[in-house]
Formats: C-alpha cells, sequence, structure tokens
C-alpha cells in the first residue's frame, strides 16, 4: 500500500514540477541548457568540488593546488584563488587548448605552458577517500579475526556485513585468482583483490551523488592507465623464463626472429597492447555509463522549454531511465571489477606457466564445469 | 580529446595512493582474511572427512558387534545343550549309585535275615532238640519201666547206629 502511494506522490511531485519551472523560466530567460558542457563538466577532474549552486552563487569545496613552476619553483595555494580572472601568482586557468580548464602560466618567453602539477583535486580526494575507506573495511575484517584468534575461537566466523564482505573477498581470492593464476596463486591475490575492490568500490562511490562519493574515478584514464601500470608490473616483473623466452627467442621459423626481430617486435607489442585493453576497456565503460545516466538526467532540462505536459511526461521517463541505468550501472561496477581483474589474473597466469607447448592456457575449462 | 589524455598530476597521486594501498592491505589486509578463512575450510574439511571416518568405524564396529553377539547366542545354546548332557549324566550317575547302594543294603539286609534266620533255625532246633530229648525222657521214663522193652530200644538203637556205617 505504502509503496503505492510512494509512487503516486512520486509522479505528482513530478507533475508539480513540471508546470511550476516553465513559469519561473518565462520570468526570467535563461540561456538555453548546453547538456554537453553540463555532462563533460561532471565527468571531467576539477580543481575544486562544486555542490550545486544557489541562483547565481556555486557552493564549492575550494582544494589545495601544487604546482611547481620550472622557473619559479613549487607554489601551493587553495583552489578559490583562482576565481579571479586575473589569476593567481602568474598561474591561472587555461580558456583554450589542448590545456582548457588546467592551470597554465606564461614563462619568460611569454609562451603559455603547464607547469608541473600535483593538485590535490577532486579525483585526488575522492581517490584519496575511498583508498581510506577501503584500509578501514578490510583491515577491520582482519582485525576481527585477528581479536579471534587471540581468544582462541578461531572457529568464529562473521556475522553481517562483515561476513558478507568475506564471501565476496573468497569468492573473488577462490573463483578468480585461484582459478586463472594458477599454481602460485597466494603471491598474486593481495595485489588482484586490492585492484578488484579498489574498482568495485570507485565503480559503487561513483554512482554515488553525494560528497565525498561521486567523483567519476575509475572512468577517468588517469587512474585506469594506474592500475594498467601496476598490471604490467605484476605480469613482467615476475615473468619466469619461459615467458622472457617466447618474447625473445619464441618457436617459430629462424627467419622470422633472426636477421630481422619480426615476432620480438610483435611479441613487444604484447606486452604493451595488454594492460592497454585493460586501461581503455574500463575507462570506456565506466565513463560510458556515466555518460548514459546523465544524459537522461538532463532531459529533464533539455524539455522545458517544450511546455509542461512533454516536460513533465519526459521527466518522469527520465527519473524511470536513470534508475534503471543506475541498477544496470551497479552490474556493470561489479562487471568491470570482475573482468579487470581476471584478464590480469590471466596475464599474470600465462607469464607464470611452465611451458607453452605442454601446459594447457591458465583458460582451461575443467572437465568438471562442462556438463 | 584532452579526456584521453591521462593527467599527469593524478596519475601521480594514483600511483602513490595505490600503491600505499596495495602495501597495507597486503600486510595488514588480505593474507589474514584468506589465511583464516582457507584454514577454516581445511578444517572442515578434515572434520567432514573425520566424521566419514567415524561413520565407517561405527559401521565396522557394528559388524564385530553383531558377530560377537552371534558367537555368544551360539555358545550359549552350546553351554545349553551341554548343561542338559552334565544334567543327565548327573542324574544317571546318581540313579546308578542309588541303585548300587540299594542293592548293596538289599545283600546285607538278605545276609542278616539269613543269618537271623540260621540263629532261629538253631534254636528252634536246639529246642526242639531238647523238647523231644524232654519227650523222649518222659516218653522213655514211660516206656522203658520193663527191661525187655530196655532191651529191644538198645537193639534198634545200636542196629540203627551200624547201618549207617555200612
Amino acid at each position: 500500500m505504502t509503496g503505492r502511494r510512494a509512487i503516486l506522490l512520486f509522479f505528482l511531485s513530478v507533475l508539480i514540477r513540471g508546470c511550476l519551472v516553465p513559469c519561473a523560466a518565462e520570468v526570467k530567460e535563461r540561456p538555453p541548457v548546453n547538456v554537453q558542457e553540463i555532462i563533460l563538466g561532471h565527468l571531467k577532474d576539477s580543481y575544486q568540488w562544486h555542490f550545486f549552486d544557489i541562483g547565481e552563487k556555486q557552493v564549492v569545496l575550494p582544494l589545495p593546488v601544487i604546482v611547481r613552476s620550472k622557473e619559479r619553483g613549487w607554489h601551493v595555494f587553495l583552489s578559490s584563488r583562482l576565481e579571479d580572472h586575473r589569476g593567481y601568482k602568474g598561474f591561472y586557468m587555461a580558456t583554450e587548448g589542448l590545456s582548457e580548464g588546467k592551470i597554465v602560466e606564461r614563462n619568460s618567453a611569454g609562451k603559455e605552458v603547464r607547469p608541473f602539477d600535483i593538485s590535490i583535486t577532486k579525483n585526488v580526494v575522492s581517490l584519496f577517500f575511498s583508498c581510506l575507506l577501503l584500509m578501514i573495511l578490510v583491515i577491520s575484517l582482519a582485525g576481527w579475526y585477528k581479536k579471534r584468534e587471540q581468544k582462541g575461537d578461531s572457529d568464529a566466523v562473521p556475522t553481517g556485513f562483515k561476513g558478507a564482505m568475506e564471501g565476496f573477498i573468497m569468492s573473488i581470492h577462490e573463483g578468480v585468482v585461484k582459478k586463472c593464476v594458477g599454481k602460485d596463486y597466494k603471491r598474486y591475490s593481495p595485489y588482484l583483490l586490492t585492484a578488484f575492490f579498489f574498482i568495485f568500490l570507485n565503480n559503487i562511490l561513483g554512482l554515488v551523488p553525494i560528497f565525498p562519493a561521486g567523483a567519476n574515478l575509475t572512468g577517468n584514464i588517469a587512474i585506469t592507465m594506474g592500475l594498467a601500470l601496476f598490471t604490467m608490473g605484476a605480469i613482467n616483473i615476475f615473468g619466469n623464463k619461459a615467458y622472457w623466452k617466447e618474447i625473445l627467442w619464441p618457436d617459430v621459423p629462424l627467419f622470422m626472429k633472426a636477421p630481422v626481430p619480426i615476432m620480438q617486435i610483435i611479441e613487444f607489442f604484447g606486452i604493451v597492447t595488454k594492460p592497454m585493453a585493460l586501461m581503455i576497456r574500463l575507462f570506456a565503460n565506466i565513463f560510458a555509463g556515466h555518460i548514459i545516466i546523465l544524459a537522461l538526467t538532463s532531459l529533464v532540462f533539455l524539455t522545458v522549454a517544450m511546455g509542461p505536459a512533454i516536460n513533465a511526461s519526459m521527466s518522469a521517463a527520465s527519473v524511470l531511465f536513470s534508475v534503471f541505468m543506475m541498477v544496470l550501472e551497479l552490474l556493470v561496477a561489479y562487471i568491470q571489477a570482475y573482468v579487470f581483474t581476471m584478464l590480469s589474473a590471466i596475464f599474470i597466469g600465462l607469464s607464470r606457466k611452465e611451458d607453452h607447448k605442454d601446459a594447457p592456457v591458465s583458460l582451461n575449462v575443467k572437465p568438471e564445469n562442462v556438463q | 580529446m584532452d579526456l584521453m589524455i591521462p593527467d599527469s598530476g593524478l596519475l601521480f597521486w594514483m600511483l602513490i595512493a595505490f600503491g600505499i594501498l596495495f602495501f597495507v592491505l597486503a600486510r595488514f589486509g588480505w593474507p589474514i582474511i584468506t589465511g583464516v578463512v582457507e584454514r577454516r575450510n581445511e578444517r572442515i574439511a578434515k572434520a567432514l572427512d573425520d566424521a566419514a571416518a567415524a561413520r565407517q568405524l561405527l559401521a565396522t564396529l557394528k559388524l564385530q558387534e553383531e558377530k560377537i553377539l552371534q558367537q555368544s547366542r551360539e555358545e550359549q545354546i552350546k553351554m545349553q545343550e551341554q548343561m542338559v548332557a552334565l544334567r543327565q549324566q548327573l542324574m544317571e550317575q546318581a540313579r546308578e549309585a542309588a541303585k548300587k547302594e540299594s542293592q548293596i543294603i538289599l545283600e546285607q539286609t538278605r545276609k542278616q535275615i539269613d543269618i537271623e534266620r540260621e540263629k532261629a533255625m538253631q534254636e528252634i532246633r536246639s529246642q526242639v532238640a531238647s523238647l523231644s530229648v524232654e519227650v523222649a525222657e518222659k516218653i522213655l521214663s514211660k516206656q522203658l519201666d520193663s527191661d525187655i522193652r530196655q532191651l529191644d530200644l538198645i537193639n534198634h538203637l545200636v542196629d540203627e547206629s551200624i547201618k549207617p556205617r555200612a
């Protein structure tokens, strides 16, 4: 009963809103909504954390800017100083070109250049927050076990949220790491678990529109590049002899590898493309999901000019579609974290296997799994 | 498209933050959790194996118990049979002994009776003899009052005593 009433109320409120907004718009002529700007503005990194607007006034959390100019050295200041169009201490926001929206300075030759910029941006804050959150969650679970073990109660099984966490962690540990890496999976388990839960947590936080969540972290190419670099390291640093032989002296006719190293070049590209694929896949999937949700939400503001009836119906449709997309994105949040971890595990497993010919590929399907 | 160009500052912080996250969790997080759960899984697997072994043992024990019970039952029957046989034997023996005893007693009684009878006969005989002697005396005293008769008798007696020798 209450559920039905809630839905009714919701539609009513949408209708009322649809009637009210155009009236307000008629009173004060507003510039047309620039959807592309809204969407990209939400997805891109920024030097400040923008919450919402009250009339003309923006409510933002200024964040520290840390830049190093080649000629003038280190500078640290709050991003609120940049609101002045003249900039602060020679640093100002670029309004055009490749570094649009980034902090630039003019060097002694009068050219606009990017200083070395390690500002604590919105994404960096979100990154720190999610890392801290993940650390607290995991270490509190580990601490729970430790406490029970010290009491001599090593058979204790956590319940509730901790129990769910245990099940989740073990499902990745057993289902992905153990199956894909192979023999010495325990060595790689910490990295792969960290990667999975980092991605998963940030995917989920990206869907929550309230501070300190809401930054588009896993849909940012620098973040996925960082993750891909770690996976690249895990693959290549601990790759065994068979793996490197496969790259430097593969089992092909001599003319393909001896005078002109064709195969070696191809294999070397393989080293780069594997993590590159991981990087692009995660970035594109999360980015696209966010674009769709934001575009659907923008429908509400785009249809304002079309009159109250269309606006109201489109608003309802947009909310319904957004809810649907949010649910879909929850699924995608898990799937993308899973895919990244599984592919990393498979690549690591491939770099650790004993012999290329005899050993079955790590992707092997065990007979009992095929019904 | 500056969206496709990774920002060096963010990458820098990402490498640091993720590195620290990985280091901390690899030291204080994941190995503890996975270790505890894996040990628990091993314990559970072992407990299940133990239970299966115990069940097996119980089954074999039950079989043994059945066997022992069967054996004891058989033994009981055998013993009962033996007891019956023994009883019969004992009774036989007792009967035999009683028979012998009674025979002996009977024999003794018979002998006693014989002796008594002999004695009685002896007594009767002596009494008869004395009686007959007395009677004879009386008869003789009456008959032998004449000499002729005395002589006849003497003759008769002498004849009689000579005859058996002849």
